[in-house]
């Protein structure tokens, strides 16, 4: 729960060029790895015909959901401003309770060693922690 | 979750109230702390008490609480206030930071406990708010 140094922000932004292309990739995995891993998570999707990994409702919404961090990466000077709508969305609408946030996380980190093995780094990792540590505080800002 | 204005007068004024009695809630929380969570042990092995009630522990609350109060008078600035308490447990202690919110709760029970009236839950929320603020400021300079 550490603040972003001007190099672990270089860091995201050069490991985020990377990956950006395979943006609709790692967002279904990650999700669908975090259904079949924490199944308690399911309970925000009932609403959803199909729960199955890779499934289409899945992949859509993964990538709605990496699409979203990709525009956190571009905020990286003010994430808390920059995300407070998606704040309150979570916060008034979703009612995600934060601490999925922290799982959530974790299943995007494994999602990209597993996809870029070479270039996930422990630097990177580190960076890229703290980077979705920031995010899930943003995201829930507007909560209390 | 950053702290309003409101969040920030319910902390002051409540402490207020709290702090004449800041010795008894920081050896309480700690105390039970021990006791509740044992494995926080490990960072006190160098005491030869580890009983309840001992003395290095209710030390050793008083010291804690002198931080607490310590940052509600940096409560506008925390991170930067709590520098070098940030880089002390960061560098010499290294408390894994999940132990702060086992702390803060236990602080919060003591608080309940000791003031059951002006305990509200708005002051409540405030004050884990707080602590929650003053957290992430002592683990700033871990990584």
């Amino acid at each position: 729960m550490t603040s972003l140094t001007k190099r672990d922000k270089a860091t995201v932004k050069a490991f985020w060029d990377k990956v950006a292309p395979k943006v609709e990739d790692i967002g279904v995995q990650a999700l669908s790895r975090l259904l079949v891993v924490y199944p308690q998570t399911k309970t925000y999707f009932a609403h959803w015909k199909d729960l199955s990994p890779g499934s289409e409702p899945v992949r859509k919404h993964g990538k709605t959901i990496m699409t979203g961090v990709g525009s956190a990466v571009s905020m990286l000077d003010d994430l808390k401003g920059g995300l407070l709508p998606l704040s309150e969305l979570h916060a008034f609408t979703l009612r995600v309770d934060p601490a999925n946030f922290k799982i959530f996380t974790h299943c995007i980190l494994v999602v990209f060693a597993n996809m870029f093995p070479i270039d996930f780094t422990p630097e990177v990792h580190v960076a890229m922690d703290k980077f979705l540590a920031a995010v899930s505080l943003s995201l829930a800002e507007k909560y209390r | 979750m950053s702290l309003s204005r409101k969040d920030k007068d319910a902390v002051k004024a409540f402490w207020a109230l709290a702090s004449k009695r800041a010795d008894l809630i920081g050896s309480e929380a700690l105390t039970r702390m021990i006791y509740v969570y044992p494995q926080t042990k490990t960072y006190f092995s160098h005491w030869k008490d580890l009983s309840l009630g001992s003395a290095p522990i209710k030390k050793h609350g008083k010291v804690i609480m002198g931080g607490v109060n310590e940052a509600i008078g940096k409560i506008d600035n925390l991170t930067s206030g709590l520098l070098s308490l940030s880089e002390l447990h960061a560098f010499n202690l290294r408390v894994d930071p999940a132990n702060f919110k086992v702390l803060s709760h236990c602080i919060l029970v003591v608080m309940a406990m000791l003031f059951p009236k002006n305990f509200t839950p708005e002051v409540h929320v405030s004050m884990d708010k707080f602590l929650a603020a003053l957290t992430l400021a002592i683990s700033d300079k871990y990584r």
